[in-house]
């Protein structure tokens, strides 16, 4: 019963203003990401060459770096050529980043699945280039590419606890803080992945919700895995 | 920049002897995750409806909590705990490979389920037990299809493998940090640290492609 009292007087304030960091770290990376996804992503498959290239060069490193040492870059790296980042900024530009490049895969895959009629018809109908982009074929893509997206969304959520590493005090952080004073490993980091298993959960019931609502009745809901 | 330079110069041989502690660990999780996730995957598609819900939950457990606090739950929590001494080294291993084996065990869950049903049947009607059939029939042909999602799982856990540095292995993340808090170098310390982690991921998926390629049954296409 102390036990109890003690969780929910000490720990749980503190553990809920992490969970709020967490919050505050996941959403604007997973809006900058898949802005900067659904923009490389286009770029690879539409680009003049030139940007064909660049985009391929970003995905290809910001996927083959690890995440922990793309964030020791944004944070540790970059002050010594002159650029000074909050562990907050620099958190956020790193999962923006990082995972921009994985929604950048998903939606060049699904635009590479629009069947090719689709942008000769709209040629046909006197559209720019850049107008059926836009309005024919990635609202047909984006809806192929939305499972993976979404993967990558909950990689983010789990993904976030990295933010740790470079001092920005989020779920993990606190935890870890908490469990180190009370000296409570085993109960505090449990409770902080149940927290995560509830975020991760919220997240794919979410998401499963919004595919089946955006869905096109006829064109079937494509199901990976 | 070109101290830069003179520092990776001088550190690489020490950076560079991280990478046999990162594909140790990398190689010891995939095996695990492996041998762990043969088994939940023919729980899952074959077992009682108990050991699929079990599997299910198990699998929903390892893939929804993230790696960091999972290391912190399994070093600092049950383990000590239970006062058990490990090193964080064998400890990333089994965590990476506990995490790893929840995602292995749904590539060969697909992989088994791609399986025309044609194959089990006649598995029984040339009078073999399920057991039998399963061992010598489906799970050679499923493993073969699951080596393009081993592939990803590689490149995925060899990436989450510099997050081990956080419990102290001194994998190539680690070592890096050493030189980069010595030297001031950390820009350049850590650029060559991802094109370290770039070019073992290059190296292993070409090596699982010519795994695929060698191990393919031939005439058989999927």
């Amino acid at each position: 019963m102390d036990e109890l009292l003690f969780l929910r007087q000490e720990v749980a304030p503190e553990l809920l203003a992490g969970v709020w960091m967490s919050i505050k770290l996941i959403v604007p990376s997973a809006i900058f990401g898949f802005f900067i996804g659904i923009v490389s992503g286009v770029f690879r498959v539409y680009g003049h060459p030139v940007l064909k290239r660049l985009a391929g060069l970003y995905v290809l490193f910001f996927r083959g770096f690890p995440l922990l040492v793309q964030l020791y870059l944004w944070y540790f790296g970059l002050p010594r050529i002159g650029i000074y980042l909050s562990p907050f900024a620099a958190a956020v530009i790193g999962f923006s980043l990082c995972s921009g490049a994985y929604h950048s895969e998903y939606i060049r895959g699904a635009l590479l699945s629009v069947k090719k009629g689709q942008l000769l018809a709209a040629y046909s109908l006197g559209f720019s280039k850049i107008r059926a982009v836009f309005s024919i074929l990635l609202p047909q893509a984006m809806r192929r590419a939305l499972p993976g997206n979404g993967n990558e969304f909950i990689y983010l959520i789990k993904y976030s606890s990295l933010a740790y590493m470079v001092t920005c005090i989020e779920l993990t952080g606190k935890g870890s803080i908490l469990a180190n004073f009370y000296f409570k490993y085993l109960e505090i980091f449990a409770i902080v992945g149940a927290i995560y298993l509830v975020m991760v959960s919220i997240a794919t019931w979410g998401l499963n919700y919004l595919e089946d609502r955006i869905a096109i009745p006829g064109f079937g809901r494509p199901k990976y895995n | 920049m070109l101290q830069g330079f003179i520092v990776i110069s001088e550190n690489l041989p020490y950076i560079l002897g991280g990478i046999w502690v990162t594909l140790t660990v990398v190689v010891g999780a995939l095996i695990m995750g492996l041998s762990l996730g043969l088994v939940l995957s023919v729980a899952q598609v074959y077992g009682s409806r108990v050991v699929r819900r079990t599997v299910g939950v198990y699998v929903w457990f390892f893939r929804g909590i993230p790696l960091l606090v999972l290391l912190f739950l399994f070093y600092f929590g049950i383990l000590a705990n239970l006062q058990i001494e490990l090193s964080p080294f064998i400890v990333s291993i089994i965590v990476l490979g506990l995490i790893s084996s929840a995602y292995q065990s749904q590539i060969i869950r697909g992989a088994i389920l791609s399986l025309p049903e044609g194959q089990l049947k006649a598995a029984r009607s040339i009078g073999m037990s399920d057991s039998k059939a399963i061992v010598f029939v489906i799970l050679p042909q499923a493993i073969r299809l699951s080596i393009p999602g081993w592939t990803n799982e590689y490149t995925i856990i060899l990436k989450d493998s510099a997050v081990t540095y956080a419990l102290g292995v001194t994998e190539i993340l680690a070592r890096s940090r050493h030189v980069a808090e010595r030297t001031y170098q950390h820009f350049w310390i850590y650029i060559l640290a991802g094109c370290i982690f770039l070019l073992l991921t290059y190296v292993g998926t070409k090596l699982f492609q010519i795994l695929e390629e060698k191990v393919r049954t031939p005439g058989y296409t999927q």
